[in-house]
């Protein structure tokens, strides 16, 4: 297995789990007010209708785009999503925004979906079009990132199995644990993940980029791995320069909303 | 038509939230990225420093920006 390769199926299964986890967090609440029913079905056909996009668009761009311009494209935007997971993630860590909080989230969802829902009719399983409808939004827009960034990764280096397997691994493993502690996932370093993601998806952004425009860089595909060291270092400068530089005015009490 | 007309202002609106979205610096500065790249790829040592370079200011500049609108 190459770098590049072993690098997209870590960038993959990293984005992947993350999403995974706010995902979860939208069914779990839903399933627990609306009903498990109409929440599972929800998340279901999302994950059918998600896996239909990848298998419709990611063999056409494989096979009917040329190499270099498809390299520029999914650079371009590899670089646009990466550098703004990064550019969040600096800004949670050194206090200028809040922290991603799956609980909050959680309780939140909980209350405005538990409105009005007859405890009599979610005990007998009934379908729920609001629970369904609210499952299948989560999963699907979350989902979206994941299936932009499996298109990107996978088109650009010819590996779309790889990168699929990597998300539907991903995505296996963290419904599993979900069932298993039987809760939304709050305890995850989600801050941490999306941004050493971020780092990932920044540093393959710019390969590719750079790699159709025809810059040839040093060492081939060993060159990802400089420049994620390069992120990681600039990351972590730039914590501690908005630290320093520019401290938070308060500590931010106010979780943010799901992004 | 009046469904075709819809979804694609949809489409549309989803790709410009995806990559502009709040943060218009980042759309801009990757123009500037790959521009950089497409001008200095006939020199390596200019290209190799250069194009992480400048996505590296770019990435800085947008963070600073982002504290100011937090």
């Amino acid at each position: 297995m190459t770098t590049s390769a072993v690098v997209l199926v870590l960038a993959v299964f990293g984005a992947s789990a993350v999403e995974m986890v706010e995902a979860l967090t939208i069914v779990v609440a839903s399933g627990t007010s609306r009903g498990w029913r109409s929440a599972l079905e929800g998340a279901g056909v999302a994950v059918v209708v998600l896996a239909a996009i990848v298998g419709a668009v990611g063999v056409p761009l494989v096979h009917l785009v040329p190499i270099n311009a498809l390299r520029v494209v999914v650079g371009s935007i590899l670089l646009v999503l990466g550098l703004n997971w990064l550019r969040k993630a600096i800004l949670r860590s050194s206090g200028h925004i809040a922290i991603h909080d799956e609980d909050l989230i959680y309780k939140k969802t909980v209350a405005s979906l538990s409105a009005g829902v007859d405890p009599g009719a979610r005990r007998r399983e009934q379908r729920d079009a609001v629970g369904f409808a609210v499952a299948f939004k989560g999963v699907f827009l979350e989902g979206t990132e994941v299936v932009l960034i499996v298109l990107s990764l996978g088109s650009s280096d010819h590996r779309m199995l790889l990168a699929s397997l990597s998300a539907g691994v991903a995505i296996v493993l963290v419904t599993i644990v979900g069932i298993i502690v039987s809760r939304q996932l709050s305890e995850v370093p989600e801050n941490a993940m999306k941004m050493t993601v971020g780092i990932m998806l920044s540093s393959f952004g710019i390969f590719w980029a750079g790699e159709g425009a025809k810059v040839s860089w040093p060492g081939s595909d060993l060159f990802i791995l400089a420049l994620i060291g390069i992120f990681g270092a600039v990351a972590a400068a730039g914590i501690a320069l908005m630290r320093t530089r520019f401290p938070a005015p308060q500590p931010t009490l106010v979780a943010a909303e799901v992004s | 038509m009046n469904l075709i007309v819809r979804w694609t202002k949809a489409f549309g609106l989803f790709w410009w939230d995806f990559l502009v979205g709040d943060t218009p610096e980042l759309f801009v500065g990757m123009l500037v990225v790959v521009g950089i790249a497409f001008v200095t790829h006939n020199h390596r040592a200019l290209a190799v420093t250069l194009v992480p370079l400048s996505a590296i200011c770019v990435l800085l500049a947008s963070t600073v920006r982002g504290r100011k609108r937090s």
